[in-house]
Protein backbone atom coordinates (compact mmCIF):
# COMPACT_ATOMS: atom_id res chain seq x y z
CA UNK A 1 0.00 0.00 0.00
CA UNK A 2 1.60 3.23 -0.93
CA UNK A 3 -0.44 6.64 -0.90
CA UNK A 4 0.13 10.06 0.16
CA UNK A 5 -1.77 12.20 2.41
CA UNK A 6 -2.80 16.20 2.04
CA UNK A 7 -1.09 18.76 3.56
CA UNK A 8 -4.29 20.08 4.72
CA UNK A 9 -5.23 16.49 6.45
CA UNK A 10 -1.12 16.34 7.57
CA UNK A 11 -1.79 20.01 9.40
CA UNK A 12 -5.33 18.67 11.04
CA UNK A 13 -3.18 15.74 12.28
CA UNK A 14 -0.13 17.58 13.58
CA UNK A 15 -1.81 20.21 15.29
CA UNK A 16 -5.15 19.33 16.01
CA UNK A 17 -7.25 22.05 17.70
CA UNK A 18 -10.38 20.22 18.59
CA UNK A 19 -8.56 17.38 20.81
CA UNK A 20 -9.78 16.89 24.18
CA UNK A 21 -12.58 15.66 26.54
CA UNK A 22 -15.87 17.79 27.55
CA UNK A 23 -17.01 17.18 30.98
CA UNK A 24 -20.81 16.69 31.95
CA UNK A 25 -21.28 16.68 27.76
CA UNK A 26 -25.02 17.24 26.56
CA UNK A 27 -24.14 14.16 24.42
CA UNK A 28 -20.92 11.22 23.90
CA UNK A 29 -20.71 9.21 20.85
CA UNK A 30 -18.59 6.35 20.89
CA UNK A 31 -17.89 4.27 17.73
CA UNK A 32 -15.11 1.85 16.46
CA UNK A 33 -13.55 -1.20 18.21
CA UNK A 34 -10.16 -1.27 19.10
CA UNK A 35 -9.76 -4.61 17.82
CA UNK A 36 -10.06 -4.09 14.34
CA UNK A 37 -9.20 -0.57 13.94
CA UNK A 38 -9.83 2.97 15.20
CA UNK A 39 -11.67 3.85 18.11
CA UNK A 40 -13.64 7.95 18.81
CA UNK A 41 -15.18 9.37 21.31
CA UNK A 42 -17.00 12.66 20.44
CA UNK A 43 -18.78 15.13 22.92
CA UNK A 44 -20.55 17.91 22.34
CA UNK A 45 -22.64 20.49 24.08
CA UNK A 46 -25.49 22.01 22.69
CA UNK A 47 -27.39 25.47 23.82
CA UNK A 48 -30.97 26.31 21.87
CA UNK A 49 -30.09 23.51 19.19
CA UNK A 50 -26.63 24.96 18.53
CA UNK A 51 -23.68 22.63 18.85
CA UNK A 52 -21.56 25.59 20.59
CA UNK A 53 -18.86 23.15 21.92
CA UNK A 54 -17.50 20.23 20.58
CA UNK A 55 -14.29 17.75 21.58
CA UNK A 56 -12.93 14.92 20.33
CA UNK A 57 -10.48 11.68 21.61
CA UNK A 58 -9.33 9.35 18.91
CA UNK A 59 -6.86 6.59 18.86
CA UNK A 60 -6.26 5.61 14.96
CA UNK A 61 -4.74 6.43 12.01
CA UNK A 62 -3.74 9.91 10.82
CA UNK A 63 -6.97 9.55 8.36
CA UNK A 64 -9.33 9.42 11.65
CA UNK A 65 -7.75 11.90 13.85
CA UNK A 66 -7.19 14.24 11.25
CA UNK A 67 -11.22 13.59 10.46
CA UNK A 68 -12.35 14.44 13.92
CA UNK A 69 -10.92 17.48 14.34
CA UNK A 70 -12.30 18.67 10.72
CA UNK A 71 -15.77 17.04 11.94
CA UNK A 72 -15.38 19.20 14.77
CA UNK A 73 -14.36 22.51 12.90
CA UNK A 74 -17.27 21.67 10.32
CA UNK A 75 -19.88 21.04 13.33
CA UNK A 76 -19.28 23.91 16.06
CA UNK A 77 -21.70 26.46 15.77
CA UNK A 78 -24.15 24.86 13.47
CA UNK A 79 -27.63 23.74 14.64
CA UNK A 80 -28.54 20.18 15.14
CA UNK A 81 -29.96 19.74 12.28
CA UNK A 82 -27.19 21.67 9.68
CA UNK A 83 -24.40 19.08 11.66
CA UNK A 84 -26.67 16.24 10.64
CA UNK A 85 -25.88 17.02 6.73
CA UNK A 86 -22.97 16.93 6.86
CA UNK A 87 -21.17 13.99 4.75
CA UNK A 88 -18.71 11.77 3.94
CA UNK A 89 -17.81 13.68 0.87
CA UNK A 90 -17.25 16.65 2.74
CA UNK A 91 -15.03 15.61 5.13
CA UNK A 92 -13.44 13.67 2.05
CA UNK A 93 -13.03 17.01 0.03
CA UNK A 94 -11.83 19.46 2.81
CA UNK A 95 -9.29 16.86 3.78
CA UNK A 96 -7.64 17.11 0.22
CA UNK A 97 -8.75 13.57 -0.87
CA UNK A 98 -8.67 10.01 0.55
CA UNK A 99 -7.24 7.09 -0.68
CA UNK A 100 -10.43 4.50 -0.96
CA UNK A 101 -8.80 1.88 1.82
CA UNK A 102 -8.31 4.64 4.37
CA UNK A 103 -12.27 5.97 3.53
CA UNK A 104 -13.98 4.20 6.48
CA UNK A 105 -11.68 5.85 8.62
CA UNK A 106 -13.35 9.42 8.27
CA UNK A 107 -16.80 7.56 7.94
CA UNK A 108 -16.46 6.89 11.63
CA UNK A 109 -16.36 10.50 12.53
CA UNK A 110 -19.87 11.25 11.23
CA UNK A 111 -20.77 8.21 12.85
CA UNK A 112 -19.68 9.32 16.02
CA UNK A 113 -21.46 12.86 15.66
CA UNK A 114 -24.79 11.27 14.94
CA UNK A 115 -24.37 8.91 17.83
CA UNK A 116 -23.57 12.14 19.63
CA UNK A 117 -26.48 13.79 18.68
CA UNK A 118 -28.68 10.59 19.04
CA UNK A 119 -27.44 10.52 22.85
CA UNK A 120 -28.52 13.86 22.99
CA UNK A 121 -31.50 13.76 22.12
CA UNK A 122 -32.39 11.57 24.06
CA UNK A 123 -31.18 12.39 27.38
CA UNK A 124 -32.87 15.84 26.12
CA UNK A 125 -35.96 13.95 25.86
CA UNK A 126 -35.78 12.54 29.28
CA UNK A 127 -35.56 16.01 30.75
CA UNK B 1 16.10 19.35 10.60
CA UNK B 2 18.17 16.38 11.97
CA UNK B 3 17.36 13.06 9.69
CA UNK B 4 17.30 9.82 11.45
CA UNK B 5 16.95 6.76 9.13
CA UNK B 6 15.76 3.63 11.10
CA UNK B 7 14.16 1.45 8.72
CA UNK B 8 17.38 -0.50 7.61
CA UNK B 9 15.15 -3.81 7.32
CA UNK B 10 13.49 -1.86 4.53
CA UNK B 11 16.10 -0.75 2.71
CA UNK B 12 19.65 0.53 3.37
CA UNK B 13 21.57 3.53 2.07
CA UNK B 14 24.37 2.52 -0.57
CA UNK B 15 27.89 2.58 1.24
CA UNK B 16 30.07 5.28 -0.11
CA UNK B 17 33.08 2.41 -1.11
CA UNK B 18 30.22 0.73 -3.17
CA UNK B 19 29.10 3.63 -5.07
CA UNK B 20 32.90 3.79 -5.94
CA UNK B 21 33.28 0.73 -6.39
CA UNK B 22 30.22 0.29 -8.89
CA UNK B 23 30.91 3.76 -11.22
CA UNK B 24 33.30 2.08 -13.65
CA UNK B 25 31.30 -0.42 -14.60
CA UNK B 26 27.73 2.25 -15.46
CA UNK B 27 30.77 3.61 -18.12
CA UNK B 28 34.54 2.65 -18.73
CA UNK B 29 34.13 -1.21 -17.78
CA UNK B 30 29.92 -1.60 -19.01
CA UNK B 31 31.08 -4.40 -21.15
CA UNK B 32 28.77 -7.63 -21.72
CA UNK B 33 30.01 -10.79 -19.04
CA UNK B 34 29.02 -13.13 -22.17
CA UNK B 35 31.41 -11.61 -24.69
CA UNK B 36 35.21 -12.65 -25.25
CA UNK B 37 36.43 -9.39 -26.19
CA UNK B 38 38.51 -7.69 -23.56
CA UNK B 39 35.46 -5.15 -22.76
CA UNK B 40 33.80 -8.69 -21.77
CA UNK B 41 36.39 -10.52 -19.67
CA UNK B 42 36.87 -7.17 -17.72
CA UNK B 43 33.35 -7.80 -16.76
CA UNK B 44 33.67 -11.02 -16.57
CA UNK B 45 36.15 -10.71 -14.43
CA UNK B 46 34.57 -8.60 -12.01
CA UNK B 47 31.38 -10.74 -11.79
CA UNK B 48 33.54 -13.63 -11.14
CA UNK B 49 35.40 -12.24 -8.31
CA UNK B 50 31.96 -11.11 -6.77
CA UNK B 51 30.70 -14.31 -6.87
CA UNK B 52 33.56 -15.73 -4.58
CA UNK B 53 33.49 -13.09 -2.56
CA UNK B 54 29.85 -13.99 -1.77
CA UNK B 55 30.82 -17.93 -1.85
CA UNK B 56 32.96 -17.31 0.97
CA UNK B 57 31.02 -15.55 3.15
CA UNK B 58 29.30 -18.41 3.74
CA UNK B 59 31.61 -21.45 2.72
CA UNK B 60 30.03 -22.65 -0.36
CA UNK B 61 31.61 -22.90 -3.94
CA UNK B 62 31.64 -20.11 -6.60
CA UNK B 63 29.66 -22.24 -8.67
CA UNK B 64 27.03 -22.39 -6.31
CA UNK B 65 25.59 -18.62 -6.38
CA UNK B 66 23.67 -17.55 -9.05
CA UNK B 67 23.21 -13.92 -9.03
CA UNK B 68 19.61 -12.73 -8.92
CA UNK B 69 17.40 -9.60 -9.37
CA UNK B 70 17.18 -9.30 -5.34
CA UNK B 71 15.29 -11.50 -2.47
CA UNK B 72 12.54 -11.88 -4.00
CA UNK B 73 13.40 -13.44 -6.93
CA UNK B 74 15.68 -16.09 -4.91
CA UNK B 75 13.08 -16.91 -2.79
CA UNK B 76 11.11 -17.73 -5.90
CA UNK B 77 13.54 -19.41 -7.75
CA UNK B 78 14.76 -21.40 -5.06
CA UNK B 79 11.04 -22.91 -4.35
CA UNK B 80 9.40 -22.78 -7.20
CA UNK B 81 12.43 -24.38 -9.31
CA UNK B 82 12.49 -27.37 -6.71
CA UNK B 83 8.75 -27.78 -6.57
CA UNK B 84 8.56 -27.97 -10.73
CA UNK B 85 11.73 -30.11 -10.42
CA UNK B 86 10.75 -32.32 -7.17
CA UNK B 87 6.86 -32.61 -8.29
CA UNK B 88 7.20 -36.29 -9.49
CA UNK B 89 8.95 -37.24 -6.23
CA UNK B 90 6.25 -35.15 -3.70
CA UNK B 91 3.79 -32.52 -3.55
CA UNK B 92 4.30 -31.41 -0.20
CA UNK B 93 6.61 -28.31 0.86
CA UNK B 94 6.74 -27.25 4.66
CA UNK B 95 7.40 -23.37 5.16
CA UNK B 96 6.32 -21.27 8.22
CA UNK B 97 3.53 -18.57 9.40
CA UNK B 98 5.78 -15.61 9.89
CA UNK B 99 7.70 -15.67 6.61
CA UNK B 100 8.25 -12.85 3.67
CA UNK B 101 5.52 -12.63 1.09
CA UNK B 102 7.86 -13.56 -1.47
CA UNK B 103 7.75 -16.88 0.54
CA UNK B 104 3.94 -16.54 2.10
CA UNK B 105 2.55 -15.91 -1.79
CA UNK B 106 5.11 -18.47 -4.44
CA UNK B 107 3.63 -21.14 -1.27
CA UNK B 108 0.20 -19.87 -1.81
CA UNK B 109 0.46 -19.85 -5.78
CA UNK B 110 1.78 -23.41 -5.38
CA UNK B 111 -1.15 -24.65 -3.30
CA UNK B 112 -3.16 -23.32 -6.28
CA UNK B 113 -1.70 -25.49 -8.65
CA UNK B 114 -2.10 -28.46 -6.10
CA UNK B 115 0.52 -28.85 -4.09
CA UNK B 116 0.41 -28.92 -0.15
CA UNK B 117 1.98 -26.87 1.95
CA UNK B 118 2.25 -26.77 5.58
CA UNK B 119 3.07 -23.61 7.82
CA UNK B 120 4.65 -24.50 10.99
CA UNK B 121 3.46 -22.54 14.23
CA UNK B 122 5.68 -19.98 15.22
CA UNK B 123 6.02 -19.24 19.79
CA UNK B 124 5.36 -15.98 21.03
CA UNK B 125 8.91 -14.95 21.35
CA UNK B 126 9.59 -15.83 17.70
CA UNK B 127 10.59 -18.92 16.92
CA UNK B 128 9.41 -21.77 14.67
CA UNK B 129 8.41 -24.90 16.22
CA UNK B 130 10.68 -27.58 15.48
CA UNK B 131 9.04 -30.57 17.12
CA UNK B 132 6.46 -29.58 15.01
CA UNK B 133 8.58 -29.40 11.77
CA UNK B 134 9.76 -32.86 13.33
CA UNK B 135 6.35 -34.40 12.98
CA UNK B 136 5.30 -32.59 9.75
CA UNK B 137 7.84 -34.22 7.36
CA UNK B 138 6.68 -36.99 5.44
CA UNK B 139 7.65 -39.29 2.19
CA UNK B 140 5.98 -36.36 -0.07
CA UNK B 141 7.79 -33.61 1.48
CA UNK B 142 10.29 -32.19 -1.32
CA UNK B 143 11.11 -29.02 0.65
CA UNK B 144 11.29 -27.22 3.86
CA UNK B 145 11.56 -23.21 3.48
CA UNK B 146 12.13 -21.81 6.77
CA UNK B 147 13.66 -17.76 7.37
CA UNK B 148 16.86 -17.31 8.86
CA UNK B 149 16.30 -13.73 10.42
CA UNK B 150 12.51 -12.73 10.51
CA UNK B 151 12.16 -8.82 8.78
CA UNK B 152 9.50 -7.44 10.96
CA UNK B 153 10.82 -8.86 14.52
CA UNK B 154 13.88 -10.03 14.16
CA UNK B 155 14.59 -12.99 15.81
CA UNK B 156 17.21 -15.44 14.12
CA UNK B 157 15.92 -18.75 13.54
CA UNK B 158 18.78 -21.52 14.61
CA UNK B 159 19.44 -22.91 10.87
CA UNK B 160 22.15 -25.33 12.13
CA UNK B 161 19.76 -27.14 14.21
CA UNK B 162 17.08 -27.11 11.35
CA UNK B 163 19.72 -28.47 9.00
CA UNK B 164 20.01 -31.55 11.12
CA UNK B 165 16.51 -31.86 11.33
CA UNK B 166 16.37 -32.09 6.96
CA UNK B 167 19.32 -33.65 7.10
CA UNK B 168 18.17 -36.75 8.91
CA UNK B 169 14.59 -36.70 7.39
CA UNK B 170 16.31 -36.27 3.85
CA UNK B 171 14.86 -33.07 2.97
CA UNK B 172 15.76 -30.20 1.46
CA UNK B 173 16.48 -26.96 3.29
CA UNK B 174 15.78 -23.38 1.73
CA UNK B 175 16.12 -20.86 4.18
CA UNK B 176 15.97 -16.65 3.39
CA UNK B 177 18.37 -15.11 4.65
CA UNK B 178 17.83 -11.59 3.39
CA UNK B 179 17.85 -9.96 6.47
CA UNK B 180 20.42 -12.15 8.20
CA UNK B 181 23.35 -11.85 5.63
CA UNK B 182 26.45 -10.55 6.68
CA UNK B 183 24.72 -9.50 10.23
CA UNK B 184 24.49 -13.59 10.95
CA UNK B 185 27.18 -15.93 10.31
CA UNK B 186 26.01 -18.01 7.95
CA UNK B 187 28.14 -21.50 6.91
CA UNK B 188 26.09 -23.53 4.46
CA UNK B 189 27.77 -26.79 4.84
CA UNK B 190 27.48 -26.37 8.95
CA UNK B 191 23.59 -25.76 8.22
CA UNK B 192 23.09 -28.13 5.30
CA UNK B 193 21.80 -25.78 3.21
CA UNK B 194 20.34 -26.30 -0.07
CA UNK B 195 19.33 -23.51 -1.01
CA UNK B 196 19.94 -20.03 0.46
CA UNK B 197 18.00 -16.41 -0.66
CA UNK B 198 20.18 -13.30 -0.37
CA UNK B 199 19.76 -9.53 -1.31
CA UNK B 200 22.36 -6.73 -1.88
CA UNK B 201 20.05 -3.89 -0.53
CA UNK B 202 19.51 -4.89 2.90
CA UNK B 203 23.30 -4.18 3.25
CA UNK B 204 24.26 -1.04 2.63
CA UNK B 205 24.57 -2.35 -1.24
CA UNK B 206 22.95 -1.78 -4.63
CA UNK B 207 18.95 -2.83 -5.28
CA UNK B 208 17.61 -5.00 -7.64
CA UNK B 209 20.59 -7.41 -7.41
CA UNK B 210 20.67 -10.91 -4.74
CA UNK B 211 21.94 -14.13 -4.71
CA UNK B 212 20.34 -17.99 -4.91
CA UNK B 213 23.04 -20.51 -3.08
CA UNK B 214 22.30 -23.94 -5.04
CA UNK B 215 24.11 -26.26 -3.49
CA UNK B 216 26.32 -28.47 -5.85
CA UNK B 217 24.14 -31.62 -7.30
CA UNK B 218 20.92 -30.11 -6.70
CA UNK B 219 18.87 -29.36 -10.04
CA UNK B 220 16.26 -26.39 -10.15
CA UNK B 221 13.50 -25.31 -12.59
CA UNK B 222 15.11 -22.55 -14.84
CA UNK B 223 12.29 -19.44 -13.65
CA UNK B 224 13.39 -17.49 -16.33
CA UNK B 225 14.20 -18.80 -19.96
CA UNK B 226 16.63 -16.84 -22.34
CA UNK B 227 20.51 -17.16 -22.31
CA UNK B 228 22.73 -19.74 -20.74
CA UNK B 229 24.10 -16.93 -18.32
CA UNK B 230 24.83 -17.96 -14.33
CA UNK B 231 25.24 -21.34 -15.09
CA UNK B 232 22.07 -22.17 -17.11
CA UNK B 233 20.25 -21.30 -14.43
CA UNK B 234 19.35 -17.77 -14.54
CA UNK B 235 18.72 -16.20 -17.96
CA UNK B 236 19.81 -12.26 -18.73
CA UNK B 237 22.65 -10.23 -19.20
CA UNK B 238 24.54 -9.97 -15.81
CA UNK B 239 23.97 -7.06 -13.72
CA UNK B 240 28.12 -6.13 -13.78
CA UNK B 241 27.50 -2.89 -12.03
CA UNK B 242 24.75 -4.51 -9.10
CA UNK B 243 26.98 -7.37 -8.79
CA UNK B 244 30.26 -5.97 -7.62
CA UNK B 245 28.90 -3.16 -5.49
CA UNK B 246 27.04 -6.13 -3.87
CA UNK B 247 30.15 -8.34 -3.04
CA UNK B 248 31.52 -4.80 -2.08
CA UNK B 249 28.90 -4.16 0.72
CA UNK B 250 29.85 -7.90 2.11
CA UNK B 251 33.51 -7.30 2.06
CA UNK B 252 32.43 -3.94 4.03
CA UNK B 253 30.39 -5.64 6.82
CA UNK B 254 32.84 -6.39 9.75
CA UNK B 255 32.66 -7.53 13.37
CA UNK B 256 33.17 -4.26 14.93
CA UNK B 257 29.83 -3.19 12.76
CA UNK B 258 27.57 -6.11 14.25
CA UNK B 259 29.10 -5.32 17.49
CA UNK B 260 28.49 -1.45 17.60
CA UNK B 261 24.87 -2.71 16.30
CA UNK B 262 24.52 -4.92 19.21
CA UNK B 263 25.36 -1.97 21.29
CA UNK B 264 23.18 -0.09 20.30
CA UNK B 265 20.21 -2.07 19.96
CA UNK B 266 19.98 -3.54 23.34
CA UNK B 267 20.59 0.38 24.37
CA UNK B 268 17.90 1.17 23.11
CA UNK B 269 15.52 -1.35 23.83
CA UNK B 270 16.39 -1.05 27.85
CA UNK B 271 15.57 2.38 27.21
CA UNK B 272 12.19 1.93 25.58
CA UNK B 273 11.13 -0.46 28.02
CA UNK B 274 11.26 2.69 30.77
CA UNK B 275 8.39 3.89 29.08
CA UNK B 276 5.11 3.30 30.42
CA UNK B 277 3.09 0.58 28.23
CA UNK B 278 5.69 -1.10 26.07
CA UNK B 279 6.68 -4.31 25.06
CA UNK B 280 9.50 -5.79 22.89
CA UNK B 281 8.72 -7.88 20.14
CA UNK B 282 10.54 -11.41 19.75
CA UNK B 283 13.08 -12.70 22.17
CA UNK B 284 16.06 -10.33 23.25
CA UNK B 285 18.28 -13.20 22.72
CA UNK B 286 18.66 -14.46 19.45
CA UNK B 287 18.03 -11.43 17.74
CA UNK B 288 19.14 -9.22 14.60
CA UNK B 289 21.81 -6.60 15.61
CA UNK B 290 19.83 -3.76 14.01
CA UNK B 291 16.11 -4.85 14.82
CA UNK B 292 14.08 -3.28 17.25
CA UNK B 293 10.00 -4.28 17.32
CA UNK B 294 7.89 -2.41 20.05
CA UNK B 295 4.45 -2.27 20.76
CA UNK B 296 2.94 1.16 22.43
CA UNK B 297 -0.45 0.74 24.01
CA UNK B 298 -2.99 2.88 23.46
CA UNK B 299 -1.41 4.73 20.18
CA UNK B 300 -1.83 4.10 16.28
CA UNK B 301 1.46 2.86 14.30
CA UNK B 302 0.52 4.65 11.52
CA UNK B 303 0.20 7.40 13.70
CA UNK B 304 3.56 7.39 15.43
CA UNK B 305 5.53 6.39 12.62
CA UNK B 306 3.75 9.56 10.57
CA UNK B 307 4.71 12.37 13.87
CA UNK B 308 8.16 10.65 13.98
CA UNK B 309 8.27 11.77 10.26
CA UNK B 310 7.67 15.29 11.13
CA UNK B 311 10.23 15.21 13.76
CA UNK B 312 13.14 13.61 10.71
CA UNK B 313 12.90 10.27 12.12
CA UNK B 314 12.20 7.03 9.70
CA UNK B 315 10.52 3.71 11.18
CA UNK B 316 8.07 1.60 10.22
CA UNK B 317 4.90 0.23 11.01
CA UNK B 318 3.35 -3.88 9.77
CA UNK B 319 -0.22 -3.25 10.67
CA UNK B 320 -2.12 -0.48 8.47
CA UNK B 321 -5.89 -0.13 8.82
CA UNK B 322 -6.36 -0.17 5.22
CA UNK B 323 -9.40 -2.94 4.73
CA UNK B 324 -12.71 -2.35 6.71
CA UNK B 325 -10.36 -3.98 9.21
CA UNK B 326 -7.50 -3.30 10.74
CA UNK B 327 -5.49 -5.74 10.24
CA UNK B 328 -2.60 -6.80 12.18
CA UNK B 329 0.43 -7.87 10.46
CA UNK B 330 0.63 -11.65 9.52
CA UNK B 331 4.09 -12.32 11.72
CA UNK B 332 2.60 -10.19 14.59
CA UNK B 333 -0.55 -12.81 14.36
CA UNK B 334 1.87 -15.84 14.03
CA UNK B 335 3.32 -14.74 17.68
CA UNK B 336 0.10 -14.49 18.91
CA UNK B 337 0.27 -10.82 20.25
CA UNK B 338 -3.03 -9.69 20.77
CA UNK B 339 -4.89 -7.15 17.88
CA UNK B 340 -4.61 -3.98 19.80
CA UNK B 341 -0.99 -4.75 20.31
CA UNK B 342 -0.71 -4.84 16.76
CA UNK B 343 -1.73 -1.69 15.92
CA UNK B 344 0.53 0.12 18.52
CA UNK B 345 3.56 -1.81 17.00
CA UNK B 346 6.63 0.40 15.82
CA UNK B 347 9.80 -1.37 14.33
CA UNK B 348 13.29 0.63 14.38
CA UNK B 349 16.03 -1.25 12.39
CA UNK B 350 19.51 0.40 12.78
CA UNK B 351 22.49 0.39 10.61
CA UNK B 352 26.39 0.55 11.16
CA UNK B 353 25.85 4.62 10.32
CA UNK B 354 23.57 5.07 13.10
CA UNK B 355 24.91 7.01 16.30
CA UNK B 356 24.08 6.68 19.95
CA UNK B 357 23.06 10.54 18.93
CA UNK B 358 20.54 9.15 16.45
CA UNK B 359 19.36 7.17 18.89
CA UNK B 360 18.79 9.48 21.93
CA UNK B 361 17.18 12.12 19.32
CA UNK B 362 14.71 9.14 18.72
CA UNK B 363 13.93 8.47 22.55
CA UNK B 364 13.36 12.20 23.05
CA UNK B 365 11.00 12.53 20.01
CA UNK B 366 9.00 9.38 20.82
CA UNK B 367 8.69 10.31 24.21
CA UNK B 368 6.96 13.35 22.94
CA UNK B 369 4.96 11.93 20.57
CA UNK B 370 3.95 9.12 22.39
CA UNK B 371 2.51 10.99 25.42
CA UNK B 372 0.96 13.49 22.42
CA UNK B 373 -0.68 10.90 20.82
CA UNK B 374 -2.02 8.70 24.44
CA UNK B 375 -3.31 12.50 25.13
CA UNK B 376 -6.02 12.61 22.64
CA UNK B 377 -6.79 8.82 22.69
CA UNK B 378 -10.04 7.81 24.74
CA UNK B 379 -8.57 6.44 27.66
C1 LIG C 1 13.09 -11.61 4.76
C2 LIG C 1 13.01 -10.99 3.40
N1 LIG C 1 12.93 -11.77 2.31
C3 LIG C 1 12.86 -11.26 1.07
C4 LIG C 1 12.87 -9.91 0.84
C5 LIG C 1 12.78 -9.39 -0.56
O1 LIG C 1 14.01 -8.95 -1.02
P1 LIG C 1 14.11 -7.98 -2.28
O2 LIG C 1 13.59 -6.66 -1.85
O3 LIG C 1 15.57 -7.93 -2.61
O4 LIG C 1 13.31 -8.59 -3.38
C6 LIG C 1 12.94 -9.05 1.95
C7 LIG C 1 12.96 -7.58 1.80
O5 LIG C 1 11.96 -6.91 1.67
C8 LIG C 1 13.01 -9.61 3.26
O6 LIG C 1 13.06 -8.83 4.33
ZN1 LIG D 1 -7.81 4.31 10.18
Amino acid sequence: MSFKYSDKLMRHFHNPKNAGKIDNADGIGIVGNRSCGDVMHLYITVKNNIIVDIKFKTLGCAAAISASDLLCELAKGKTIDKAMKITKQDLVELLGGLPAPKLHCSLLAIDALHKAIEDYTIKNQLK
Amino acid sequence: MKKVYLDNAATTKMADEVVKAMNPYFSDKFGNASCLHSFGQEARDAVENARKIIADKINAEPEEIIFTSGGSESNNLAIKGIAYELKGRGNHIITSKFEHPAVLNVSKELEKQGFKISYLNVSRDGFIDLEQLKQSITKQTILVSLMHANNEIGTVQDIEKIGRICKEQNVLFHTDAVQSFAKVGIDVKKANLSLASFSAHKLHGPKGIGALYVKKGITIKKQIHGGSQEFNQRAGTENVSGIVGFAKAVELMKEKDIEKMNTLRDYFIEELLKFDGTSLNGSKENRLCNNISVSFKNVEGESVLLALDDKGIAVSTSSACTSAKLEPSHVLKAIGLKPEDSHGTIRFTLSKYTSKDDVDYTLNSLKYVIKKLRGISPE
